[in-house]
Formats: C-alpha cells, structure tokens, sequence
C-alpha cells in the first residue's frame, strides 16, 4: 500500500506545533498501524531526520498507553480497539491519513504525538482505593459471597485501560466516563461500600480541579472507547454523587 | 568479591518461613519514617512492594518508564493466578502447590523459596478480594477457578482474559491511596540508568527523566528492583515493547550476580510470525489450552494442500487430524506443561506438518469444546441437545464469556473468526526464569540491593508454570520482601539521609552521560531496531527451543561481533535533554547485546536438558529431554568481571530434602 501521512510534529510542550507530510509506500495490509509508523521512523532516522514520537508499550491493547486522533477518530476507524490494535487493512491504497494527538487542556502535549495524562493518575490518588493495608490477615476471600451480576459488572467498568480517549472524544473534554468506571467498579462491591461517600465526592472534586470539562450527555465517549466501558457508569457515579453530597448535608 | 550464601534459615520446610520471620530484625515504626527505599518498577512486585513499604512507615521512591505505574507489563498478564485455597475441594493444599511448582521447574528452583511462595498464596487472594479486585464467580458468588498446564487440580484465580490487568490495579489503587498521602512518591517517565553503591552497599540510583532528558541522582538506605523479565533479548517476544534488562544488568555490572540467564520460557500458545517488519508477538493464554485441542494434519498431504492454501483445517476429517499432545501425553494432554508443549509444536512443524503459509503453526481448536457447552446449555435450560444450530449458539456464548476477549484480540491480528475456524499458534519468547541472584531474604549478592519478581531467578527453576509469575511477583511484593528487607534496614536507623553529591554518584553519573553523548556523537548508519532484529535472529535460531554446541559458540562470535558493530554503526537522532525514545532504547539495547552472550555462555556450560533448556546433545531416544541430576543440581550464578564472554561462574547446590528427583513425566 502507498499512502500519505499528515503527521503532527510538535518539538514540545512550549513549541508551536504543525502538520507535516510524509509520503510512504511497501505498508502490507497485515501491519498494524504502529508497525506502519514504526516503518516510517525507521526510514527517517536512517534518512537522518528526528523520528515521530508516540506512545505505545504492550501492543495488544491493554497498557493503555498508544492513543492518537486518526482521521479525526480517538484509535482511528475501528471499533472496540486501541490505536495498536488497529491494523492496515482498515485502510484503502492511496489513502491520505491524518494523525494527530489526543487533544485536551487537562492533557497537554510532550511531544509530536505523545501528551501528558498524569491528571488521570491525580484524580485516582484523590480516592481511586479501598483503604485496606496488607497485612496477612485479611478476611477469606469466599467470606462475603458476591453476586455474579454485581462481580460481572464491576469487572466490566474495571476493564477501563486509562487511555483517554473518551476525554480526547467529547467536544467539553470530559473525564466522567473515565471517572465514573472506577467509582462504578467500588459502588457495586461490598468491599467499596465504606468510602463510597469521600471516594466519589473527592475523585470529582480533582476531576474538576484538573480542568476535563463537563459532561453534557452526548455519549461520543462510549462509541470511541476502546473497551466498551457504557454510559451506564455515569449514571451510576451521578447516582452515588447524588447520594453523597445529600448525606453530607445531613 | 560477594559470597553465594542463600541464607536459607534451618528446619523443617513448612516451619522455616515462619520462624524465620519470628528470628529476623524489625524496624520500629517510628524509626521506617527515618528510612528512604527506592522501588524500580510498578509491576506487580514492584507495585505491590511500593505499597506495602509505605503503609509500613518507610518513605519509598518509585519509579517506572511509563506514563503511569498503572501501564507495567503486567498490566497484559491474561490467564489467571495459582492460589492454594483448595477452594474447589480437589486435592489441592499448600504441599502439592510447592511439589508441582518444584517438578513444573524441573527440580532446579530452591525447595525453601517455592515452599514460601506456595505458603503465601492464599492470602494473595484474600488481599486482592479486599482491594475490591473483580475476580470471576460462579453463581453462588464464591469464587471460581481454572485448570492451567501441568496440574491436576483447579487452581487458577481469574478474571476473564485480563488477570493481570485486574492485579495491577489492584496494586496500583494501593499506590494511589499511599501516593496520595505522600508516603510514596512516584517518578513516571523515568528510567533507571545505574545503581549507585557507596561502600559495599546499594545506597541509590541513577535515572534519567524520559520528558527533559535530565540525569537524576536518587539516594536511599536500600534500593529494590522490580524491574521484570529479558525476553525481549530475542527482539520478538510477547512481552511489551519497553522490557528490558537494563536494571537488572547495571545492577550485575555493579555486582550482583546473574543467575541462570539461559533459562527461558519459550510459550507454546501465541499468534505466528506474520511479517519481517513485524515489531512483537501476541500470546494466546494457556487457559485455552483447557477447552481447545491442539492438532495438525496427520498427512503431509493435508499440510501441504493447507500451506498453499487449497484446503481449509475444517475439511479435514476427525480421523485425519493429529492431536499430538494427546497422543504423546494421555495424562496431561493438551495441558502439559509450556516446555513440553512447545517442543511438541516445533518437532511437528520441523517434521514438515505446520499449517500456514510459512510452516511454522499448528491448530488451537475450540469445535469440540463447542459443542460440549452447548449441549450442557441446552440441557440446563431445558432445551433440544440434538438441536446442531442451537447447540452451536449457547455453545460459542460460553466460549465467549470464558476467552471473549481473547477471541477478539485473535480475530482483530489475523482477519479470521475463531469461533468458525480454529486458531492458528506457534512458540513464542514469554518470559526469563534466570534473572538476579538472590538469597532466600530477596537480596541480591549487593548488600541492600533487592531484586523481586521476574527480575530475579528465584521460584521456578527452569520451566515455569502459568499462573505462577502473577502469584510470585505479589508474593513478593505484598509477603516477603516487607519483612525480610526490615532485617536489613535495622542497621539504618541512625544512618541518616543518604547524600547524593559524594563521588559515587558523580562517577555514576558521568559514565551515564557519557555513554549518551557518544551515541548521539557516533552518528552510524543504522537504527537501533536495526541491530535489535538482527540479535533477535541470533538468539531464536541458536539459544531458542533447541540449543547445541556448535550453535551456542557461534552465537556467541556472532553477537561479539554483533555488539562491535553497534558501537560503531548505530545512529540515534535527536539531542540528550529532551524526550528522545531511539535515545533510550539505544542504551537498552546496548545491554541486550552485553545479555546475550551471557546467555549464550551460560547455554553452553549447561550441558543437559531441563526445563525450557534443551540441548539437543541430551535428550532420550524418544525425543524427550534428558536431565542430569548428577552433574547439574546447581544454580549458575554468573559474577561479571568486564566482559561478558568472561563471567565467572558460581554455583549455588542445589539440595532437596522434602522430594525426590525424579524424570518428569506428563505421558
Ligand atoms: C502476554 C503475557 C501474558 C502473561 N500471562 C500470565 C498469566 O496469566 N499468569 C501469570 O502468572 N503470568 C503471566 N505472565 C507473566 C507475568 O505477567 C510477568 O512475569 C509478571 O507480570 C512480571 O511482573 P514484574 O512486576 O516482575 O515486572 P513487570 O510487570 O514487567 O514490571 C516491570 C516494571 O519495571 C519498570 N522498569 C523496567 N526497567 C526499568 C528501568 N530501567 N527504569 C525504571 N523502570 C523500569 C517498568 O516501568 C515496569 O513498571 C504473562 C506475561 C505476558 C508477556
Ligand atoms: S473509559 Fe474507555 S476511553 Fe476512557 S480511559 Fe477508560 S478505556 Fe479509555
Ligand atoms: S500499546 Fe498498550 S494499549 Fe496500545
């Protein structure tokens, strides 16, 4: 396949950024979409040039690492897959593909194509836990019995990788579902049920406080989750909000 | 020069952990605050270690190169984790999880070490299920398991295809609430680039800040490396794109022992090689092997006609299809262990029977499983079992709750639908058994210098079983190390703050500058991937699934010469203070081309099959492999001495008090 790849090259944070166009030709269909860029930077650090610097590090699709806006999609046109999942056969020869970063003000460009998503981690650090120490005598595991459904579910919205695009999606650059799929994951174990109040009202408050916008219910993020987290975590965290800030005002 | 006492405390085996942690050294909580441990690596060791470090009192530093502890490797674990609970009433107990770990290893692993892991296994699960870790269930609400290979029993905890991911963050939210409250500070984007040590003792690390390119000094009263597995000396491998040896190799370079680098599991179950410029591999869990049959066509015509694409697998006839393993191993079948599975898979394809286009596959087949669910299903629920369609339905439904996301992974690599056509697999490189010496405390032949998880040697000799590193490497973090490094860190409490502007660190951090500035100064000609692939090449055809004498020696010239060449040729673009990846993987593989001709030493000094070692020069007549308990019933531990090829060998006996070597058998 030949193509052409309209890349965003930025040199970092404080430097303006800009398209740049690389013709490349010999892609086969079986290539993944990293492969293909890794056969670009290849050719470009014999050719002299300074590579194009992206995120990637397990690539199947769980690290949560790789991102990119391809075409104007968060992981391009597939659906259910990571950037490193994505493979050249979704692509036509002669295509002219567009590649730029996950864009937000809460995730702010290193460079070229990597951005910094720390603010996730913080808003974790403000109560993405259960306050329980390792000590060696925990309770037995089969101690509390725990429904399936409930087991199923919260394993569900645990499957959430962190990689942003649900935020690089939404036109307010909203973190709810992000946000929501922890809180979800603890609402519906017994085990989360201690800290549930503080966990979701303190995980809000840092999600505000980093800047990801509102959520207006548009549910782009759904569609270009790689990992179907559903909107049903958001309603659950607005209930659980709901619960908390009205107990706190008791 | 460090002696090779593993410090095994005395008794008998199933008292020796407890005692010894009633004899050893604590610290008191007011004097952990008084002490700095710098943790490398958040994965499930390093993470787990992390954390329980600082709810004990200590101030950790951790560090990691990715955007987020949360994205360690093990993050892509998939099939599950082992746990002795005997939840499921089969037989298991914390003595046949020790004995199949110890026969799994091929009686190469340390009796004490494997007796404690399999000692701590339960609370693992109790930890996790109290962090709010998702593990699967049955209806009931208790607790389900799975079978893996080389086993009996139902032993394996599990959370879908994404086990490790569930693990990890469980590790990672004890981190969050420890980072939160400042007891841990976390250093992401950062790579270590040497160990600093001060007097005899590993008082602190170098690291460079992968963002601004900046060179760090970091001090503590001892430092951990969790820094996981080298399989990625073969370029290909399932592991994630950044693993590396670096750590654990600048720790051998600064004194620490490297033991039994040549042993590695080569992983029966994963996506075939496609394509030249393909950049890694994708494993295919082994918990598949507990409902897919492994085949290939009994007749070479049937092979052929499939290579050239003129015959599909599904017009083969039951009595056409080769179900090697469980012709070879009726009392394991398709769940023998990965060694034995995987030389089976390559003997099949060498022997002309592999099934794609190169030659080198043979079929995962889920049809009877199929069938068999859904005739359950449609018994349960009251419906025809005779009904094929419907059969098929309920039948590819449970497949698919079990491996769904599996299947996915499958069919978005290779554009075919598993569930219709069986898979194709081949061996792959999957993880290192060898790694850091370490004593039965976790610590290396550095006074304070830690190493945990994968990134040392210790739990299964020479052939691990799945579900096994999941369980180890939060044994470790979560069990072990907290307590043994107390008895260590009890000499420190008036040491004070360790100062990072003594002549150690400065020489340690120019070396490291210094080795920067000359790749960015030698402007060669090739990339770093370049001569990666090209070491990769060397150690699959000489040191992968069958190793002889002849091949090791000339791996070793050829990755000599290999090593020349990269100094001289290798071209890294870009400058040093800023974020520059080729940068950091030309350091990395610098250490790789150092590795592997350890590897390939070592290789060659073990001159018997064990494990995922096999010397084609000792095996049985029926092409098994063949052990020499006699002569090798040791642990090679490898002192570095300035250059690879001449690493001085120590040897660690082996001694088994508690079992009695025996031929492994799965027939
Ligand atoms: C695809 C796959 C599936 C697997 N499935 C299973 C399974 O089902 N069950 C099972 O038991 N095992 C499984 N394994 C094996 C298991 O996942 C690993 O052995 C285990 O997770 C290793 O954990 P670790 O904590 O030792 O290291 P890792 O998880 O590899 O973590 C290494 C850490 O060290 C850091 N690091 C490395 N070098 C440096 C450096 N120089 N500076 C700073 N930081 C550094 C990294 O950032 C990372 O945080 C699987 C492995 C693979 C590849
Ligand atoms: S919710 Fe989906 S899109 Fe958002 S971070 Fe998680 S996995 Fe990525
Ligand atoms: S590289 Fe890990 S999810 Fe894509």
């Amino acid at each position: 396949m030949k193509l052409l790849l309209k890349i965003w090259r930025q040199k970092n944070a404080n430097e303006k950024g800009k398209m740049v166009d690389y013709p490349i030709d010999g892609i086969s269909p079986d290539m993944s979409f990293l492969e293909m860029l890794d056969v670009l930077n290849n050719q470009l650090i014999e050719q002299g040039e300074e590579p194009v610097a992206f995120d990637h590090d397990c690539r199947e699709g769980i690290c949560g690492m790789c991102s990119l806006f391809i075409n104007g999609e968060a992981h391009g046109p597939d659906r259910m897959v990571t950037t490193c999942q994505l493979h050249m056969r979704k692509f036509k020869d002669g295509d002219t593909i567009y590649i730029e970063p996950f864009r937000a003000k809460a995730f702010p460009v290193v460079k070229d194509l990597v951005v910094d998503r720390s603010a996730f981690d913080r808003v974790q650090h403000a109560g993405g836990f259960i306050s329980v120490n390792t000590s060696g005598n925990t309770q037995d595991a089969n101690a509390i019995p725990i429904r399936k459904e409930n087991a199923d579910a919260a394993f569900d919205a645990a499957t959430c990788i962190g990689c942003g695009a649900c935020v690089a999606t939404c036109k307010n650059s909203s973190a709810m579902l992000y946000v929501s799929a922890k809180v979800s994951q603890f609402a519906l174990l017994p085990q989360g049920e201690v800290e549930a109040k503080d966990r979701v009202l303190n995980m809000v408050k840092q999600m505000d406080a980093e800047g990801f916008g509102n959520c207006t219910n548009t549910g782009a993020c759904e569609v270009e989750c790689p990992k179907g987290i559903s909107l049903d975590n958001i309603a659950r965290m607005n209930r659980e909000y709901g619960k908390a800030i009205v107990s706190s005002k008791k | 020069m460090a002696t090779l006492d593993a410090k095994i405390p005395a008794g008998p085996l199933a008292e020796k952990w407890t005692k010894h942690k009633n004899n050893i050294n604590l610290v008191n909580p007011a004097n952990k605050r008084l002490i700095d441990v710098i943790v490398v690596g958040t994965g499930l060791a390093g993470g787990s270690a992390a954390a329980t470090l600082s709810e004990l009192g200590y101030n950790v530093k951790a560090f990691c190169f990715q955007d987020s502890p949360r994205r360690a490797h093990s993050i892509a674990a998939q099939g599950g984790i082992n746990a002795a609970k005997n939840y499921q009433g089969d037989g298991d107990s914390v003595y046949r999880l020790f004995y199949d770990t110890i026969k799994g290893g091929d009686y190469r692993s340390r009796e004490a070490n494997v007796y404690r892991l399999a000692e701590v296994s339960a609370n693992i699960i109790d930890q996790c299920v109290a962090q709010g870790v998702p593990f699967a269930r049955d209806y009931g609400g208790l607790l389900d398991n799975r079978s893996f290979g080389g086993v009996l029993v139902s032993r394996t905890f599990y959370a879908k295809g994404q086990t490790g991911q569930q693990l990890l963050l469980g590790a990672y939210s004890a981190m969050n609430r420890q980072i939160g409250r400042g007891k841990i500070k976390m250093y992401n984007r950062h790579e270590m680039m040497d160990v600093v040590v001060v007097d005899g003792k590993a008082r602190g690390i170098i690291a460079r800040n992968l963002v601004t390119g900046e060179i760090e000094r970091h001090s503590a009263h001892a430092v951990v490396l969790g820094t996981g597995g080298y399989g990625n000396v073969f370029f290909l491998s399932t592991n994630a794109m950044g693993s590396n040896v670096s750590a654990a190799w600048k720790a051998h370079k600064r004194g620490a022992y490297f033991a039994n680098p040549c042993f590695t599991q080569i992983h029966p179950t994963c996506i075939p090689v496609s394509g030249e410029l393909q950049a890694k591999l994708t494993l295919m869990s082994e918990s598949l092997r507990n409902d897919g049959r492994i085949w290939v066509p009994a007749k070479k015509e049937d092979a052929e006609a499939i290579r050239a694409g003129k015959l599909k697998p599904t017009q083969i006839k039951e009595e056409d299809r080769d179900y090697y393993l469980e012709r070879r191993y009726p009392a394991f079948g398709n769940l023998v262990p990965r060694d034995v599975a995987s030389r089976a898979a390559k003997e099949r394809c060498d022997a002309g029977y592999g099934v794609n286009a190169t030659g080198e596959a043979v079929y995962l087949d889920f049809a009877s499983a199929i069938t068999r669910y859904g005739k359950e299903q449609a018994v349960i629920k009251g419906l025809n079992p005779e009904d094929h369609q419907l059969v098929q339905k309920l039948g590819k439904e449970v497949v698919a709750n079990k491996y769904g996301n599996l299947f996915q992974m499958y069919e978005k690599i290779v554009d075919d639908n598993p569930y219709e056509t069986p898979m194709m697999i081949y061996p792959a490189v999957h993880y290192t058994m060898g790694g850091i010496w370490v004593d039965y405390n976790l610590m290396t032949t550095v006074p304070g210098l830690y190493a945990i998880g994968e990134a040392n040697f210790s739990d299964h000799g020479a052939n691990r079983l799945g579900a096994s590193a999941l369980m180890q490497g939060l044994a470790d973090g979560y069990f072990v190390l907290p307590y043994t490094i107390g008895d260590y860190l009890s000499a420190d409490i008036r040491t004070g703050r360790i100062p990072t502007d003594t002549p150690e660190f400065e020489a340690a951090e120019k070396e490291v500058k210094e080795k920067f500035e000359f790749f960015i100064n030698n402007k060669g000609t090739h990339s770093v991937d370049y001569f990666h692939r090209r070491l990769g090449k060397i150690m699959w055809d000489k040191c992968g699934m069958a190793r002889n004498t002849e091949g090791l020696k000339s791996a070793i010239e050829e990755i000599r010469a290999l090593r020349e060449e990269f100094w001289k040729d290798v071209r890294v673009p870009g400058g040093m203070f800023e974020y520059n990846e080729e940068l950091a993987k030309a350091g990395r593989v610098a250490d790789f081309l150092e590795l592997g001709e350890l590897f390939a030493v070592d290789a060659l000094e073990r001159n018997e099959s064990c494990g995922g070692h096999f010397r084609e020069e000792s095996q049985t007549e029926d092409g098994e492999a063949k052990r020499d308990d006699e002569n090798y019933t040791y642990v090679s531990a490898w002192e570095y001495t300035g250059d690879p090829g001449q690493a001085k060998l120590h040897k660690e006996e082996l001694v088994f008090e508690n079992v009695k070597l025996i031929t492994r058998s799965y027939k």
